[in-house]
């Protein structure tokens, strides 16, 4: 499954690429990419795992710059 | 133009202004000396640290997070650090300063983000949001995305093309620029297909769905512009590895210069700890990795704008490099419409000619027929005409105002015994007798792309040293088209699977370091596309195999565009190259200059900082494309 999300907040572009490398090692993440100028983040990750994957990220997320958060 | 703040950046300014009135006031006061001598030491500190806390707070609050997340390394935490250094020297004024500079160009940065973003979105600006259905004989709004294939839509002037589809009744013109960047607008009649994204500017349409949102024109621009940026070029990846590499470096050597100096040389710990704190504020790599995914997002998206649709900053960077530009013929730099080319008479006039080949051909739907009757351009008088037959592969016999008339190929000539001109011409020749005697020919052959000869000169201008093309066509028929368009080289008689082989060929002849694009139509020649190092494909507003294969996709079919993209590529790789050395540069010198005790914090800040404004502004020209 492959969906996109909406990073709101997403200030600073060297974390977005710290989000991006980490998201990308979460079990199950075939592929994620984070664009900073259009605050999108697509994940491409297995269907059985997807919603666990996404709230895994959306911590990533968090813990890299406080105050983003991912909306869909 | 207008500033528009969001929240947070209100906010930030707000105790930006706050806390700079409390700093000018504390510097006053310190300076009036007012306060009793055995108190100076504290008020000052307190003085100092209440716009400090106010200005820096959330730095700090952040960096304790992150520290407690274990990420050391980032920007709040190296300026906290400083600042904090700053204070304990009993440095005051000086601490506060840099935070509330430091601050202010991260107000000013993210206001220049937030404007490019703006920017590129407006440039993206071509979804519409809602489509006029009729139902039970009224018409209701509804969203594009609740449409199904033959619903039949309403477009009023003014209105967005919600989705793909064909006019069945009205007529109108539509601005395809968002598309295409072609300016002209283009004429729509019943039968016509209309692409999402375009703006109806005169009449009102009614069209019958063909695509679903979800799979129209606009949806699959706005997707692969967006996917773009995944695809990161080779400058982007470097500059992400760098930057990795770059802050724990510039870390440990500012603690080296805390340390060494005094050790080694019984030096003040304080002279040399400043030095290393500054050094800390020049760590941060925000510079680059900030303005350099911009160049190649600006780059993309002033190109799309154009019409010019790049599937990512690794082809943009290709492109640069491309010094050989392999074309094919039919649909690339020809129309891929068969029209008459000459008429050779003989003992007729060029009109007499062409009548009684107009005729002849008049049941047929060949489109070698039609491109006859398209020249004669008169209505055909069918009841002058009797027992026509056509010969497969041949031609067409017939009676017209009782005269036999036979219209075909040599082999229909020498079926008939009939002497023919035997000169070759390139393209299709077609011979006409009257009567059993001879009467002439027509050569029909594909007609040149009007901008096809301005292409090549502008690929030429811009430095490309080898133009070949690849064709299908016969020698004679390539031979002349590259010779009135200017092309270097060209190989005819080609099969689409030698068409790769030839292109392969060409790569390998190439210096490694330059790069080969091919420019195809995008479905028979997907294989030659995927092939080259940068595969160009003539859209024709939405053919799926095009955008399929292709790297970069143009949406009108118009050859120059190819210059145009050549220009857009170049021009961002520039503006990288100099964002790259201008930041390196600045903050490599502010490094030295600090570790001799030349650069004070107020250099450091602005090699931080300020470098990334600089940088970031320099990235938006990106985004301005001037065609020419």
């Amino acid at each position: 499954m492959k969906k996109t999300f909406k990073l709101e907040n997403l200030d600073c572009a060297n974390c977005a690429a710290i989000m991006e490398s980490k998201i990308r090692k979460i079990n199950g993440v075939n592929n994620a990419s984070i664009s900073f100028m259009t605050q999108k983040l697509i994940i491409e990750a297995d269907d059985s795992r997807f919603d666990a994957i996404v709230k895994e990220a959306a911590a990533v997320c968090k813990r890299v710059e406080p105050d983003c958060f991912i909306r869909e | 133009m207008s500033i528009i703040l969001n929240k947070k950046q209100k906010k930030s300014l707000c105790r930006i202004i706050l806390a700079s009135v409390i700093f000018i006031f504390a510097v006053l006061i310190s300076g009036l000396s007012v306060i009793p001598a055995e108190y100076s030491a504290y008020a000052r500190f307190i003085l100092y640290l209440i716009p400090y806390l106010l200005v820096g707070g959330d730095v700090l609050l952040r960096a304790t997070k992150n520290i407690i997340h274990g990420k050391v390394f980032d920007e709040n935490f190296l300026m906290s650090i400083a600042t904090i250094g700053a204070f304990a020297l009993g440095e005051y004024p000086e601490g506060v300063a840099v935070m509330l500079f430091y601050q202010v160009g991260e107000l000013f940065q993210s206001y220049a983000v937030n404007k490019s973003r703006r920017s590129i979105a407006e440039l993206m600006d071509i979804n519409p949001d809602h489509a006029y259905i009729e139902r039970d004989g009224s018409v209701v709004t509804v969203s594009p995305d609740e449409l199904s294939v033959d619903d039949v839509i309403l477009i009023k002037p003014g209105d967005r093309v919600p989705v793909d589809g064909i006019v069945i009744r009205g007529s109108s013109e539509l601005n395809t620029a968002s598309l295409t960047g072609e300016s002209l607008p283009r004429d729509v009649n019943p039968g016509d297909p209309v692409i999402s994204g375009c703006i109806n500017l005169s009449g009102v349409l009614h069209v019958r769905v063909t695509k679903i949102f979800s799979e129209s024109t606009v949806t699959r621009i706005l997707e692969l512009v967006e996917n773009a940026s995944s695809r990161k070029a080779k400058t982007e990846n470097f500059i992400t590895t760098f930057s990795r590499y770059y802050t724990p470096v510039v870390v440990i050597a500012a603690a080296a210069l805390a340390i060494i100096p005094p050790l080694l040389f019984a030096q003040p710990f304080s002279m040399w700890v400043e030095r290393a704190l500054t050094f800390l504020v020049v760590s941060c790599p925000c510079a680059l990795v900030i303005s350099i995914p911009l160049s190649f997002f600006g780059g993309i998206g002033g190109a799309s704008a154009s019409g010019i649709l790049v599937k990512g900053g690794n082809y943009l960077e290709a492109l640069a490099k491309t010094d050989t530009v392999v074309f094919d013929k039919t649909g690339t730099l020809t129309c891929g419409k068969f029209s008459v080319t000459e008429l050779h008479p003989v003992k007729m006039s060029e009109d007499q000619l062409l009548e009684y080949a107009a005729h002849a051909e008049a049941y047929s739907s060949h489109p070698i027929s039609i491109s006859i009757k398209d020249a004669y351009g008169k209505p055909v008088r069918n009841e002058a005409l009797t027992d026509v037959s056509e010969i497969a592969g041949h031609g067409v016999n017939a009676t017209f105002n009782g005269h036999r008339l036979a219209v075909g190929n040599s082999k229909l000539m020498r079926s008939l015994g009939i002497s023919i001109d035997d000169s070759v011409r390139p393209g299709t020749m077609i011979h006409v007798s009257l009567d059993g005697s001879y009467a002439g020919y027509l050569v029909i052959s594909d007609t040149v792309k009007p901008d096809a000869k301005d292409a090549i000169l502008r690929l030429k201008a811009l430095g490309v040293k080898k133009t070949v093309m690849l064709t299908g066509d016969s020698s004679v028929a390539a031979a002349s088209v590259a010779k009135e368009l200017g092309i270097d080289q060209y190989h005819a008689e080609l099969l689409p699977q030698d068409k790769v082989s030839v292109l392969e060929d060409i790569i390998n002849q190439q210096n490694k370091n330059r790069k080969v694009a091919f420019v195809g139509d995008g479905i028979n020649d997907a294989p030659v596309i995927s092939r080259a190092d940068v595969g160009i494909a003539m859209g024709s507003l939405g053919s799926d195999a095009a955008i399929e294969a292709a790297d970069i996709v143009l949406m009108d079919d118009n050859p120059a565009k190819i210059a145009l993209a050549l220009q857009i590529s170049r021009k961002t790789m520039g503006i990288v190259k100099q964002n790259i050395i201008f930041a390196l540069d600045v903050k490599f010198l502010v490094l030295v200059l600090a570790a001799f005790g030349l650069a004070n914090m107020w250099g450091a800040v602005f090699a931080d900082v300020g470098v990334a404004v600089i940088a970031i502004l320099n990235a938006m020209r990106t985004l301005n494309v001037k065609d020419k």
